[in-house]
Formats: structure tokens, C-alpha cells, sequence
């Protein structure tokens, strides 16, 4: 029974840290249809940001959040204008936008970790903060990490009541259904895209935030991070936000009790078994609609 | 017209001539030593080359060329370097080595960073003649590499004398009373955390130590809370992990959370790391791990201390200060020539004795097995406390709790 409460309660945690990566790429995916390869840079880029402000200027992560959500929120709505918009006005079809944008943010990818390389060079980067044990029914837990864990829970919530009870929230998800339709009744497809994919890069700022706390990172970490968001995303459903909060929270029980209970050799593969089962039995994810 | 061009051009001329002459340009082609890397300086093995491998390199390079460069039949010639990213990939750092040779005629090429790139490397450098110092590469087969390329040299001891050097400290301390004899083992689920566990088991079962927890993680993994978990139900008296470096800093880390307090741990690459001391701090004391210095000889001293002023951060103190000391073995080597004979250089190399900042070192069959198998943060150094025989080793501290 201990080691039941002991493997639930380690594997949410773990699973909240995969439902943090993984919200800001299902807006972006979902919403505004940009699958963007450069998700898990932007992340890692956060990450440097707030190891900057902590470790230079003696700003702890939290505060940073302040600084860094926005800024994030800012340059993901630029890459959207710039980068991206020509894209999806050229764009005949979803198929033809998919590929544009995974070529076009493959480019971006490489830019930011150039910069990244740059600025901040290639060494691993680590620093401690919140590192201190937090002891809930007899389990002891990372502090920092409840705290991933916690932010994972009200975003993902915020959002799921965001975009399900609020009319701007269907306005946004009849984009994500039918963008030609939704443009036919009226709303404004560029401008609310725009913010959906800004929205995301908010969230994924404040992702790379908190799991800088810790996780040690480099500059050439970003390419995980996207792909594990990715099957987060694909197996909770694209775009939907409680699917992408339980696919994570059961991918990161999934694979505490794989490692407790079989081998800690194993949880990977369990990662993937569980992402193929996903996409031969319920291809369009657990919260997935079946697509008309 | 037509003046106005030729006016034109003779501007141009005298332009051209006197910006080579504001720049240098060589008047000859040997007033400089060229020497060229390719490393990775983007993708995957970025992070190692920058902790181990390009510092050592830049930090040497000014070292010699502040002091003139490097003396060559009684001319001082300073060096130049030419750099390729090889992008974490063997294929593209093969084709640069070979653009070094062909194309930039460099006089020495300086190795990759990690065992598979130097062993990549391996074969082209045997065929284009250069001496491979190939530090960063640990590996059981070095011996018989060096037999087969008499180039290729190798640095950090055999991966077997690495666990030979956990065995003796440990066999040392259980006999002392210090610790018990239950082990729980860790490893990441890799080429080195295999071989490196492998041995390490057998070795530690002929001592007479008991293995109470035995797993592998797999490679890239963060999440330490469940093995350690079960590790620390296992109650063992010693946690020894065979981990990259993300892997050692979240090991400590969730260790700490854990309150789980083994008599003593050992961890894997990273340990060694400047930034394991500066994350950990008071918490880094006691912890044993690869490596180690004697940070009481006057070279490491003035080089830690050289090394932080020219990079901005003390090196690591397992294959840092042994990189810097091989390419002091290339200049004295180079030195004693008089010469850019590469056969002789190398010739030199594996014969000569040189003193460096490791003290003298004499590589033997191409291999430099003279060195710290295990250290030990003690205050702000990672002394080296295994083999214990070897001059300068410490006793090994007492870990306190986290």
C-alpha cells in the first residue's frame, strides 16, 4: 500500500513535469495547426534566461517567472507574425501548412541554439533551487518539483476552462476544427492563431522555468524536450489540454512503476510502448474526437 | 577614361599590399606553427567538449604564444589555429580533419572530444601521419590500438584500473571498519555504464562485498527517485553510480531530498566538474567520483588558478589538467625534434619523459597509466585518493550527511 501511495504520488510528479512541457505545444499544435520543431529551444532558452537572472543577478526563478513568461509570449507572437504568417497565408491546405511550418521552425531551431551556443556556450548548466524535501503520506518529494507540478494542474485546468466554457475559447477551437469555417462565421483567424501560438510560448517560458530549477540542461537539450511534448501531445489528443494533463501525469506514473515495480532499464521503452499503443488504438489520442 | 581605371587599380594594388602588411601576412610559410582542431562544438557532445576539451586547447594555445611560441630549432614560432564544429558527427569530423591535412596543411591536428569520436578519428590520423594524443578516449582496447596505430596515445588509464581503483579504496576502508560491506550499484544503461559496472561488479564480489541493489537506468534520464528509492531500501553502506553528467548532479540532488546518507558515494563523470562544487557546495564534501588531481602540486595550482582567469571557470579535475599536460608533452616533443618531423614527433612522444603540470609523465606501449583513479572532494579540491600508491594521495574523509 506504501509503495502504491509511494509510486502514484512519485510518477505525478514526474507526469506533471510532462504535462508542463507539453501544454504549450498543444496550443501551438492544436490551435494555431504550427507544428513547431523550435518548441523544445524556446524551452531551454527560458531555462538560460532564469539561470541568468538567478545566478547573475540574484533574481530567484519565481520572480523571473515575471520577466520571463512575457518575453517568451512576445517572441513567440513575433516568430508567429514574421516567420510564420507567410506560411500560412501561402499555405492551400492543412497538409501543405504542416510540412511548411515543420521546415520553416527546423530553421528557427537551429537559429536560437546557435544563439544560444553563443551567448551562454555549450557547457552543461545546473543550478539548485527549491531543492529541499516535502514529505506528503509518507512519500518524500522535491519541493521544486510539486511546484512543476502544481503550475502543470492550474494551466492545464485554466485552459481546458478557457476553451470549453468561455465563447473566445470556441471561437479558438472552431479554428482548430474547421479554420475555413470559423473564418466564414466571423472570427479573425490571424490574429487569434497569432495568440493561441503566443500563448503557447508563454507557457513553454514558464515550463523552461521551472524544470531549470531541476534539470541540468545545455544548449543542445531543446530537441528532447520537443520530442517528449510530442507524444504528450499526439497521445493526449492535438490540441486538447486534459488530454495532454492525463497522457502526461500516466506517462510519468507509467513509468515510476515500470521502474519500482520491473526495471528502471525499462522506462523508456515503456514511454514508447505506450505512445504506439496510443496511436494504434486510439489514434487520435485518449480526449481525441475520431476526426469527421 | 582609361586613366581613371588604371588609377583605379594601382589604388587597389597599394591598398591590397599594404593591408598585408598592416595584417602580417606571413612573408614566409613557416613563420608559424598551424595547428587545427575539429571539435564539436554544436549537437550532443558540445557540453563534454566545452567542460574538458576546447578550454585546454584555447587556454595552451595563449599559454605558448605569450611566451613567443614555440621554440623550433632556436626559432620562436607562435601558433596559429584553424577550427572546425565537426556538429557532434563522426562523419563530419573526419572530413574536416582530412580539409586540416590537405587543404589548411596544418602542421599538428589536436583530437575530438569522447572515446567514439577518438576512435573515429583514429584511423585517419594513422594514415595522414599526425600524433593523436586522444585523451578523452577511455576504452579496454587502448593498448592494442596503440599497437596498431603507434600514433595514437592514450591518457586515462584503462577503464579497468578505474573500478581496480573503487575496489582498493573501498576494500581499504571496509578493512579499516569504516564501511560494511553492502554495495548498491548503479549505471546508465550505456557503453561505459556497462563495461564500467561489469567490472566493477566482479571486482567487488572477489573483495567480498555483497551487491544489495544492481540496476542500470537508461541513458538520458533524469528521474532518480525511483532507483534510488529502492536503492536506499536496500540500506547499503556504499552508492556507487556509474552516471554521465546530468545523471551525477540529479543523482546528488535527489539523494539530498531523499536524506538517503550511504557511509560513502561514489558517482560517475561530473563529479569532478567545478560546477558539481559550485551547484552543491558544502554538500559536494566527501563525495568521491572519476579522476582527481593533486592539488597540492605548484603546476595544478597556477594551472587551476590560469585557467579560471583566461576561460572565466576552474577546469574539471579528471581529464582537464591531463589534456593540458598532453599538449605540453606535443611542444616539448616538438621542441626537442627541432623540427616539423612528424614521424619523430611521435617517435618522441611515446619514448621521451616530460615534465608537466600532472608532474613527469612516460607513456609506455603509447599508454599514460600513471594517473588518479579515484578523488575526493575535500574542501574546495578533488583530490585524488586512489591509487594509493601513487605520490601525493590522500586518505579519504569521513562523508557527512547531506
Amino acid at each position: 500500500m506504501t509503495l502504491t501511495l509511494d509510486i502514484l504520488l512519485s510518477g505525478l510528479v514526474l507526469g506533471g513535469m510532462y504535462a508542463l512541457i507539453a501544454l504549450g505545444l498543444t496550443l501551438q499544435y492544436g490551435i494555431a495547426r504550427i507544428m513547431n520543431l523550435s518548441y523544445g529551444e524556446f524551452l531551454v532558452a527560458a531555462a538560460f534566461g532564469a539561470l541568468f537572472l538567478f545566478t547573475g543577478m540574484a533574481i530567484n526563478p519565481i520572480l523571473g517567472l515575471l520577466l520571463i513568461v512575457p518575453a517568451s509570449f512576445a517572441a513567440n507572437w513575433l516568430l508567429y507574425r514574421i516567420v510564420l504568417t507567410p506560411l500560412v497565408k501561402r499555405a492551400k491546405n492543412q497538409g501543405m501548412l504542416e510540412v511548411d511550418s515543420i521546415l520553416g521552425t527546423f530553421g528557427v531551431l537551429f537559429v536560437i541554439q546557435g544563439l544560444m551556443q553563443v551567448v551562454f556556450g555549450g557547457a552543461l548548466q545546473s543550478y539548485s533551487y527549491l531543492s529541499v524535501p516535502v514529505h506528503i503520506l509518507g512519500t518524500t518529494l522535491a519541493a521544486n518539483r510539486i511546484l512543476a507540478l502544481v503550475f502543470a494542474l492550474i494551466v492545464g485546468g485554466a485552459l481546458y476552462v478557457l476553451l470549453t466554457r468561455t465563447r473566445y475559447g470556441t471561437a479558438l477551437r472552431a479554428i482548430a476544427v474547421n479554420p475555413v469555417a470559423a473564418q466564414l462565421s466571423g472570427i479573425d483567424i490571424a490574429a487569434a492563431s497569432g495568440l493561441a501560438f503566443a500563448a503557447g510560448g508563454a507557457i513553454v517560458g514558464a515550463g523552461g522555468v521551472l524544470i531549470s530549477m531541476f534539470l541540468t540542461f545545455s544548449a543542445a537539450s531543446g530537441v528532447i524536450f520537443t520530442m517528449k511534448a510530442l507524444i504528450v501531445v499526439i497521445m493526449g489528443g492535438v490540441g486538447n489540454m486534459m488530454g495532454a494533463l492525463v497522457a502526461g501525469l500516466l506517462l510519468g506514473i507509467a513509468e515510476t512503476a515500470v521502474a519500482r515495480l520491473v526495471d528502471p532499464g525499462l522506462t523508456i521503452a515503456v514511454t514508447y510502448a505506450l505512445f504506439l499503443g496510443a496511436l494504434l488504438w486510439r489514434p487520435t489520442g485518449l480526449f481525441g474526437r475520431p476526426a469527421r | 577614361m582609361m586613366t581613371t581605371k588604371r588609377t583605379c587599380l594601382t589604388a587597389l594594388a597599394v591598398a591590397a599590399v599594404s593591408a598585408a602588411f598592416a595584417f602580417g601576412a606571413p612573408a614566409q610559410a613557416q613563420d608559424t606553427i598551424k595547428i587545427g582542431w575539429a571539435i564539436s562544438k554544436t549537437g550532443p557532445f558540445a557540453a563534454g567538449a566545452a567542460v574538458t576539451t576546447l578550454p585546454n586547447y584555447q587556454v595552451w594555445v595563449k599559454d605558448v604564444n605569450d611566451a613567443g611560441g614555440i621554440n623550433v630549432g632556436g626559432k620562436k614560432m607562435k601558433v596559429e589555429v584553424i577550427e572546425y564544429d565537426d556538429r557532434s558527427n563522426s562523419e563530419e569530423m573526419i572530413k574536416a580533419v582530412e580539409r586540416l591535412a590537405t587543404q589548411d596543411k596544418v602542421d599538428f591536428i589536436l583530437p575530438p572530444w569522447s572515446t567514439g569520436m577518438n576512435l573515429a578519428a583514429a584511423p585517419i590520423f594513422n594514415k595522414l601521419g599526425y600524433p593523436h594524443l586522444a585523451v578523452t578516449a577511455n576504452t579496454n582496447q587502448s593498448p592494442a590500438l596503440s599497437k596498431r596505430w603507434p600514433n595514437m596515445t592514450f591518457w586515462l588509464g584503462l577503464p579497468s584500473q578505474l573500478v581496480d581503483g573503487i575496489v582498493e579504496t573501498f576494500g581499504k576502508m571496509q578493512k579499516e571498519g569504516k564501511i560494511g560491506n553492502k554495495i548498491a550499484m548503479i549505471a546508465v544503461a550505456d557503453q561505459f555504464g556497462i563495461e564500467q559496472s561489469t567490472a566493477a561488479r566482479e571486482g567487488l564480489k572477489k573483495a567480498g562485498f555483497e551487491l544489495v541493489y544492481d540496476k542500470s537506468y537508461p541513458f538520458g534520464s533524469q528521474d532518480m527517485q525511483p532507483v534510488l528509492k529502492d536503492a536506499q531500501a536496500a540500506n547499503p553502506d556504499v552508492l556507487i553510480a556509474f552516471s554521465y553528467p546530468p545523471d551525477t548532479f540529479a543523482i546528488t540532488d535527489t539523494m539530498k531530498v531523499l536524506a538517503f546518507n550511504p557511509k560513502a558515494v561514489y558517482l560517475g563523470v561530473g563529479t569532478a566538474f567545478p560546477g558539481y562544487k559550485g551547484k552543491f557546495q558544502a554538500n559536494a564534501e566527501g563525495v568521491m567520483g572519476v579522476g582527481g588531481s593533486d592539488a597540492n602540486l605548484p603546476g595544478i595550482k597556477a594551472y587551476i588558478a590560469h585557467h579560471k582567469d583566461v576561460i572565466g571557470r576552474e577546469p574539471d579535475r579528471w581529464a582537464s589538467p591531463i589534456t593540458y599536460a598532453s599538449l605540453q608533452v606535443l611542444q616539448q616533443a616538438i621542441e626537442r625534434v627541432g623540427k616539423i618531423d612528424r614521424a619523430a614527433i611521435i617517435n618522441e612522444i611515446n619514448t621521451g619523459s616530460f615534465e608537466t603540470i600532472i608532474g613527469k609523465v612516460k607513456l609506455e606501449g603509447g599508454q599514460n597509466v600513471n594517473v588518479w583513479t579515484v578523488g575526493q572532494w575535500q574542501g574546495n579540491d578533488f583530490f585524488g585518493i586512489a591509487p594509493t600508491a601513487k605520490a601525493g594521495a590522500k586518505a579519504p574523509i569521513d562523508k557527512p550527511k547531506w
